[in-house]
């Protein structure tokens, strides 16, 4: 059996349920307790316990010096954590939501995805910058940003989503453990999803993606909240007789085009289905990889369905019209496969 | 073979001289002096080795010295140091020969920059050498020092190489950066000296950064964060400032205040141009900037206050030669009387030189001939470096990631493919 199934086969009778973000807090505490570089930074993550109570508690065991409220200065206090990590602490830097980080992009571009490599090698700069992004329940549009594709470019960062809470305290672990600087993206959407994970201690890969259902007929590549549209889609798709491969990619920089080559060289068919802007997002990047590394398996047009290059509308219907729903998935694939 | 008849002497030696010092004076060095202290000595050949107490030249002594400042300290909010500093001879005879070094390299560096082997931006600190090594003078190497883009100095006062410096300068793979970080991005770890940064005030919430460290493993250290007067309107100088305050961080912010951002001068870009009171609440002290002893004492004071207290902002007063960079004349926004008045007036190696001529700790000629030595050692230095090669293609994609994972190539392809090099 492939690694996912026999985990999923284990889950089923053993470990203990949790839900999404009390997954990321017992990635933190584990981390934490291990490692005493490990520390927090970001706003109202100590006595108020996160935004999204991913901290909670977490400054009652540790000090408020580990785990520090910080003013509201993105840009600050990213630069402070940067600064912080060049000396040897292991920061992870909360942003309360992905699009105030936009504050910090000088911090997080220059100094962050940089110094590594301006420095001949001098500094590593271990740091984690996680943050809930993506479009939620009307939050209008600048609490609705999907800025993937913002940073895709920086060299010297490694991005990784999470989608479960399995691979949400994997992927915590396996970013806070890196010395490279990573940023995890999670969703608003996703915090409240319940899953039963191991008890003992666990790590996932930080580059490798996951086999979320394996198929024959083509390949549907997808992270964080787009995986559930797809999902929702698959149920329709395999009633009428299709039978696809999904696959989360996790890893937004480095791709893993060694589970997504040979998925393709199965499939001969892809479909790219992400929340990230149509222009220039991870799934333009994704499709251009595809086409330059596996031109010969591809039967079809590599397809990519994205969010509209809107800002997020407010309004309920708009919004839902913004992002990839499970019909326009089906539809998609139906087209791919016929063609 | 040594004189076997004593030669008269103008000084005394107090204390055996240090061998390792001994053995900085050249053979030219020892013979110049051998013929101002006897006419008699000078008609025999200069001999190869001379004993200690001929070798002696300038002075080495250890005794203290008290010297005053200047020019008193302004402080807001916060008691001033005294105006009286005390001060060893060897420490001024180091100063003058590290400053000397800077100046030096500093002007070697133009001429580079003019024959094009050094490319881009290059930002000279001529002019300022005395907060670098007054800086030096009243710290150790565990604390930390984090600067913008003006760090070839600050690079050279942690003890950073020569030759590393100007083949990083050139490009060279045997820079400090291995040729990949240029004239802004100098860094050395093992010095706790964390750069040479190219974006105006960034390095501010980083040098708070590396304080927040310092305090979190509770090492009893300080960081130095220095910025200009034109970065200190940034933003997120007063986002960290309030952080560190908050904290009790030991961070000291030093505003090096040439008066000019780029070809702005300070009363066209600050309403306040005190950037010592602009803490408000946090207490700032004014530093004539071109005076070594007053900078020493400076941040002597500062590390004390903010080990216990929490950060204080120091402003140093100081002036560059050079324009901003090697591209901008430096003259269209500056008078050129004004340049030469201060040079005149207030030149950081001058005032040593004259207090260590008042003092009788060393001769005019001595003090020359220091220089003419210093010349040669850079002359020497950029040689070497000029040798060093071009890196390596293979070079281009070392360093983006630490290799935790063994992986080569850095594009959205790392796994399966390696990048092929046009």
């Amino acid at each position: 059996l492939p690694a996912s199934e026999l985990t999923k086969y284990c889950l089923t009778f053993l470990g203990h349920e949790v839900l999404m973000f009390e997954a990321l807090r017992e990635a933190m505490i584990e981390e934490m307790t291990l490692d005493p570089t490990v520390c927090m930074i970001g706003e109202d993550v100590g006595d108020y316990g996160g935004s999204y109570k991913v901290s909670k508690g977490l400054s009652e065991m540790f000090g408020d010096l580990r785990v520090l409220d910080t003013p509201i200065a993105e840009n600050s206090f990213t630069g402070m954590g940067i600064g912080a990590a060049m000396k040897g602490l292991r920061p992870v830097v909360e942003g309360m939501n992905m699009g105030f980080l936009l504050l910090a992009y000088n911090q997080i571009s220059n100094n962050c995805g940089m110094l590594p490599y301006t420095s001949g090698g001098q500094f590593k700069i271990p740091i984690v910058i996680r943050g809930p992004g993506g479009v939620g329940r009307q939050l209008g549009a600048e609490h609705s940003q999907r800025l993937e594709s913002y940073f895709q470019s920086i060299p010297g960062i490694q991005m990784v989503a999470c989608s479960t809470p399995y691979n949400a305290k994997g992927l915590l672990k396996a970013a806070i453990r890196s010395d490279n600087p990573v940023v995890l993206f999670e969703h608003v959407l996703l915090y409240n999803l319940k899953e039963k994970i191991p008890d003992e201690e666990y790590i996932c890969c930080l580059e490798e993606a996951e086999m979320v259902r394996p198929g024959s007929q083509l390949t549907i590549l997808t992270y964080s909240r787009m995986r559930y549209h797809v999902m929702q889609a698959v149920k329709t798709l395999v009633n009428k007789g299709y039978d696809p491969e999904v696959i989360d990619i996790r890893s937004l920089k480095p791709f893993d085009l060694h589970t997504i080559g040979n998925s393709i060289k199965k499939t001969h068919r892809v479909l790219i289905v992400e929340e990230c802007m149509r222009t220039g997002g991870i799934g333009a990047s994704l499709r251009s990889a595809i086409i330059d590394n596996f031109w010969d398996e591809l039967d079809a047009r590599p397809v990519c369905l994205s969010s509209q290059d809107v800002p997020t509308p407010y309004a309920a219907t708009l919004e839902d019209a913004t992002v990839v729903q499970p019909a326009q998935i089906v539809a998609a694939v139906e087209e791919i496969c016929q063609s | 073979s040594p004189p076997s008849a004593p030669v008269p002497r103008h000084r005394i030696p107090q204390i055996p001289l240090n061998p390792a010092r001994a053995s900085r004076a050249s053979p030219a060095m020892a013979a110049a002096i051998l013929r101002r202290l006897s006419p008699a000595a000078a008609q025999r050949a200069p001999p190869r080795l001379l004993p200690p107490t001929l070798a002696r030249g300038v002075s080495d002594s250890t005794e203290p010295l008290t010297v005053e400042t200047s020019v008193p300290f302004t402080s807001h909010i916060v008691d001033p140091p005294s105006r009286d500093v005390s001060t060893t001879p060897r420490e001024l005879a180091a100063a003058f020969r590290d400053m000397a070094l800077m100046r030096r390299a500093e002007i070697a560096a133009d001429s580079l920059y003019k024959a094009k082997l050094i490319r881009g931006f290059c930002h000279l600190y001529d002019g300022q050498e005395a907060v670098a090594v007054g800086m030096e003078a009243a710290i150790t190497r565990r604390d930390a020092i984090i600067t913008a883009y003006r760090d070839h100095c600050l690079y050279l006062a942690r003890g950073g190489d020569l030759v590393a410096a100007f083949a990083e300068l050139m490009g060279r793979v045997d820079g400090c950066s291995r040729g990949k970080g240029g004239s802004m991005h100098f860094y050395k770890k093992d010095a706790n000296f964390y750069g040479g940064h190219g974006i105006v005030g960034a390095q501010v919430p980083l040098g708070c950064g590396l304080a927040f460290a310092q305090r979190y493993r509770k090492e009893g250290t300080v960081t130095f964060d220095l910025y200009g007067d034109g970065a200190a309107n940034q933003g997120q100088l007063f986002e960290a400032l309030n952080m560190a305050a908050l904290w009790k961080l030991p961070v000291i912010l030093v505003c090096e205040n040439n008066h000019y951002g780029m070809g702005t001068a300070e009363w066209k870009a600050s309403k306040s141009p005190a950037y010592y009171k602009r803490g408000d609440y946090v207490p700032g002290l004014k530093v004539d900037g071109m005076d070594f002893l007053a900078v020493k004492q400076a941040c002597k004071f500062a590390k004390e206050h903010v080990l216990e207290n929490g950060p204080i902002i120091l402003e140093m007063d100081t002036y560059r030669y050079h324009g901003h960079s090697m591209s901008d004349p430096g003259s269209t926004y500056r008078t050129r009387d004004e340049i030469a008045g201060i040079r005149q007036e207030r030149d950081p190696i001058e005032r040593v030189r004259k207090l260590l001529l008042t003092h009788d700790l060393a001769t005019a000629q001595e003090l020359k001939d220091m220089e003419k030595e210093i010349r040669k050692e850079v002359d020497t230095a950029i040689a070497k470096a000029k040798e060093s090669p071009m890196p390596d293609t293979s070079e281009l994609f070392k360093n983006v990631y630490v290799n935790d994972c063994g992986l080569e190539s850095f594009g959205v392809d790392r796994k399966v493919v390696r990048t092929v090099l046009p």
